[in-house]
C-alpha cells in the first residue's frame, strides 16, 4: 500500500493542469460577459502552452530513463511525452481554428474549449498509462468528450446522427475492449502491461484464452484507429460533427489511439507478437484497400477525408505489424507529419462556405484558385502531402514506414501500400485540379457557385502553421526524426 | 454446491441477458435486465465479493434500471414496439454458430487462470469493503480520480445537448 507522493503528482503535472483548465473555462464560462467569451479560448490555449513548457521539459530530462508512478499505474517516459507534446500542439491549432469556425456555424459555446480540454487529458492520461484500467479510462475520457463535441449542432440532425452512433458503436467497442481486458486479467492475474507481459511468458504458445483476448483488444483499438473493418462509423461522424471537430477526431484522437495500442500490443503482448502480427496484417492490407478505393467515389470532402483517414490509418498499421524500433519510431513521425496536412485540409475546409452552408462538398471548390489564390495554394500542398508527393512531409512519412516494412523483410506489404499510395493520388489531385483546371460557376447550379472564402486571423495563423510544418518537415524532418527515435518505447 | 450455484446464476444470466435484447415489449426488456443484474450480483458473492454484489444490486438494480423505466415511460414507445425482422433469424443463426465455435475452442483450453495477491483468504482477513477502500484511495488513486472527471465530463456534455437551442440559435441555416 503506497499513499500518493509528491513525485507521482509531479509525474501527471500536465494532465492535472489541463484537467484543471477545462474544469476551469466551465466555472469561467458564466462569469464572462457575453462579448469576452473569446478570452476563455485564449485562457485555454494559454493552459495548452504551460502544459507544452512542462511537457517539452519530461521530454528532455526522460530520454531513456522512464519513471514509474502511481505504483505502476502510470509512467512517465519519452514515448508519453512525445505524443502528448503532438496532442498538445494539435489540440492548440484545433481551439484556434474552432474560435472562427463556431461562430460561423453558431455553435459558439465556451464548453466546447473546456470538451477538448477533458478529451487532451483523457488522451494524455491514455499515452502514459501502464495499466489498462487507467487505459481504458483515459480512452472512455477522450470519447466521451467527443460524443458530446459531435453533437454539437444541436439544430442540424446530421450532427445528432454522428453523435448517436459514435455513441452507440463507440460504446459497443468499448465493452468488447473491456471484454478483452478481463480476460486477460483472467489469465494472467494482472491489468498492468508488465504483469501481463510476465503472465504471458508463463503460458503455453496459442494458449486460447489469451489468443481471443487479443483479438477482442484489436477490434476496440481498431475501432478507434478507424481499421477496417471497425471503420464502420467513420464516414457518417466525420461528415456529421462540426469540421473543427472532425479535424480533432481525425488528428487527435487517432494518434492517442495509435500510442496506446503501440504500447499495450508491444509492451504487454510482446511475447505473442506472431499471432497478432499474422491478424493486424490482414486488417492492415484491408484497410489500405478499402479506405483508399472507396474514397476514389465520395463527392463530400468531408466523406473522402473520412475514406483517407482510414487509408492512412493502414499506412500507420505497417509500423505495429512491423513491431521494432524503426517500426514504432515511423508510427509516430507518420502520425506527426499527418496531424499537420490533415489538420490542414480540414482547416480550408472550415473556410469555405456555399451561401449561408459549409462548403463541404468538392464541387465547391471549383475554380476556387480564381476566387482566392492562397487557400487554393495551400489546400494543394495538404493534398499533394496526404497523396505522399515530395517535397512535402507527407512522402517524408510514407518513405519511414515504407522502409520500416522493408527492413523488416516485409517487402510485400510495402510494395502493397506503395500501390495504394499511388491510387490515392487520385482523389486527392481531383481536388487540386477542380481547383485549378476549371472556371468557377457563375450561375446558380453551377458547381463552385456562391463560394466564398471566410478567412479569420485566427483560421489564418492554424493553416500557416499547419503548412510551414507540411514544408518544413518535408524538407528538414531531421528533428522530428531524431525526437521519434530517441522517444520509442524500450522493446522488450 | 458452489458449481451448482455458479452454473444457475451464469445460466439465467445468459438467458436473462438473450432476452434483454430479444423481448419487443421494453417494458419486459427492463425485467429481464433486472433478473440479469440479480443473478450477476449472486455470481459476484460466490467469488466472495459481497460488498460488490451489494453495490451492484444498489446501483444497478435500484437506481440505473429505474432511470431506465422513466426513460421507456417518457418516451411512450408504444408505436415502434412490434415489428419482427425476418433477416434476424439469419443473424441469429450466425451468431449462434461463432459462439458454439467460440465455446468449443475456450472449453478446450485450461481453466485455471492466474490468481492475483488480492485471494479470497486475504480479502476476509482485512474484510471486503475495507480491502477495496484501501486499494481504491491508494493503489488506485489515479483511476478513481479519472473516473471523477469523467463523470464531471458527462454530467456538463448531458446538459450541453440537453439544453434546448434558443430561437437566437435557431435563426441560421436548418440542416
Amino acid at each position: 500500500m503506497t499513499i500518493v507522493s509528491t513525485a507521482d503528482l509531479l509525474a501527471i503535472l500536465p494532465e492535472l493542469l489541463v484537467m484543471a483548465g477545462g474544469c476551469l473555462v466551465l466555472v469561467l464560462d458564466p462569469l464572462t460577459a457575453k462579448d469576452r467569451k473569446d478570452w476563455l479560448a485564449y485562457f485555454s490555449l494559454a493552459v495548452l502552452g504551460a502544459a507544452f513548457v512542462v511537457g517539452y521539459w519530461f521530454m528532455g530530462a526522460l530520454t531513456g530513463s522512464p519513471r514509474p508512478a502511481f505504483s505502476g499505474l502510470y509512467v512517465l517516459d519519452a514515448y508519453g511525452a512525445f505524443w502528448k507534446l503532438l496532442l498538445i500542439l494539435v489540440s492548440g491549432l484545433v481551439i484556434l481554428l474552432a474560435k472562427a469556425h463556431l461562430k460561423l456555424e453558431e455553435i459558439d459555446l465556451p464548453e466546447f474549449y473546456a470538451f477538448i480540454l477533458l478529451s487532451l487529458s483523457g488522451m494524455m492520461v491514455m499515452v502514459s498509462g501502464t495499466d489498462l484500467l487507467v487505459i481504458y479510462l483515459g480512452l472512455e475520457l477522450m470519447s466521451l468528450s467527443l460524443y458530446v463535441m459531435a453533437g454539437f449542432k444541436r439544430y442540424a440532425p446530421r450532427s445528432l446522427e454522428a453523435a448517436a452512433k459514435y455513441f452507440i458503436l463507440g460504446s459497443f467497442s468499448s465493452g468488447i475492449l473491456l471484454y478483452g481486458i478481463s480476460l486477460l486479467f483472467g489469465r494472467t492475474g494482472s491489468t498492468t502491461l508488465a504483469g501481463i507481459r510476465d503472465g504471458i511468458a508463463g503460458l503455453p504458445p496459442g494458449d486460447p484464452i489469451l489468443l481471443m483476448a487479443m483479438g477482442l483488444l484489436v477490434v476496440g483499438f481498431g475501432f478507434k484507429v478507424a481499421a477496417v473493418p471497425f471503420h464502420m462509423w467513420t464516414p457518417d461522424v466525420y461528415e456529421g460533427s462540426p469540421t473543427s471537430v472532425t479535424a480533432y477526431m481525425a488528428v487527435a484522437s487517432k494518434a492517442a489511439s495509435f500510442a496506446a495500442f503501440l504500447r499495450v500490443f508491444l509492451e504487454a503482448l510482446g511475447g505473442i507478437k506472431e499471432s497478432w502480427r499474422m491478424l493486424l496484417v490482414a486488417v492492415c492490407i484491408a484497410t489500405m484497400v478499402l479506405g483508399n478505393v472507396v474514397a476514389i467515389v465520395q463527392t463530400n470532402i468531408k466523406r473522402m477525408l473520412a475514406y483517407s483517414s482510414i487509408a492512412h490509418a493502414g499506412y500507420a498499421l505497417i509500423g505495429l505489424v512491423v513491431a521494432d524500433a524503426a517500426g514504432t519510431a515511423s508510427v509516430m513521425l507518420y502520425l506527426a507529419i499527418y496531424a499537420f496536412m490533415n489538420l490542414g485540409a480540414f482547416a480550408v475546409v472550415t473556410m469555405l462556405r456555399r451561401g449561408g452552408l459549409e462548403g463541404d462538398e468538392i464541387d465547391d471548390f471549383t475554380g476556387l484558385a480564381r476566387r482566392n489564390k492562397w487557400a487554393a495554394l495551400v489546400m494543394l500542398l495538404f493534398m499533394f502531402s496526404l497523396a505522399g508527393i515530395p517535397p512535402t512531409a507527407g512522402f517524408i512519412a510514407k518513405f519511414y514506414i515504407f522502409m520500416a516494412a522493408v527492413g523488416a523483410n516485409m517487402t510485400g506489404l510495402a510494395v502493397i501500400a506503395v500501390v495504394f499510395a499511388a491510387i490515392s493520388a487520385y482523389f486527392y489531385l481531383r481536388v487540386v485540379m477542380v481547383m485549378y483546371m476549371k472556371e468557377p460557376g457563375e450561375t446558380a447550379g453551377t458547381p463552385g457557385y456562391d463560394v466564398r472564402v471566410v478567412a479569420s486571423p485566427a483560421a489564418i495563423a492554424v493553416l500557416l502553421v499547419a503548412a510551414l510544418g507540411v514544408l518544413i518537415l518535408g524538407v528538414f524532418p531531421d528533428p522530428l526524426i531524431q525526437a521519434a527515435q530517441s522517444a520509442i518505447l524500450p522493446l522488450k | 454446491m458452489v458449481p451448482i450455484f455458479f452454473a444457475y446464476f451464469a445460466l439465467v444470466s445468459i438467458v436473462a441477458g438473450l432476452l434483454t435484447v430479444s423481448l419487443r415489449n421494453p417494458v419486459h426488456c427492463g425485467i429481464a435486465l433486472l433478473a440479469l443484474l440479480g443473478h450477476v450480483a449472486g455470481l459476484f458473492v460466490l467469488l466472495h465479493a459481497e460488498f460488490v454484489a451489494v453495490v451492484q444490486i444498489i446501483i444497478y438494480a435500484g437506481a440505473i434500471l429505474i432511470l431506465y423505466l422513466f426513460v421507456l415511460m417518457l418516451l411512450n414507445l408504444k408505436t415502434e414496439e412490434r415489428y419482427f425482422h425476418r433477416r434476424h433469424a439469419w443473424y441469429i443463426t450466425g451468431v449462434g454458430a461463432l459462439t458454439v465455435e467460440l465455446l468449443m475452442v475456450l472449453l478446450a483450453s485450461r481453466f485455471s487462470g492466474a490468481k492475483g495477491p488480492a485471494t479470497v483468504a486475504a480479502v476476509e482477513e482485512i474484510g471486503n469493503s475495507t480491502a477495496i477502500g484501501i486499494l481504491m484511495f491508494s493503489d488506485y488513486l489515479l483511476p478513481f480520480e479519472i473516473v471523477g472527471v469523467f463523470l464531471l465530463g458527462a454530467i456538463v456534455g448531458a446538459i450541453v445537448l440537453a439544453k434546448t437551442p434558443s430561437p437566437a440559435d435557431l435563426s441560421g441555416d436548418e440542416r
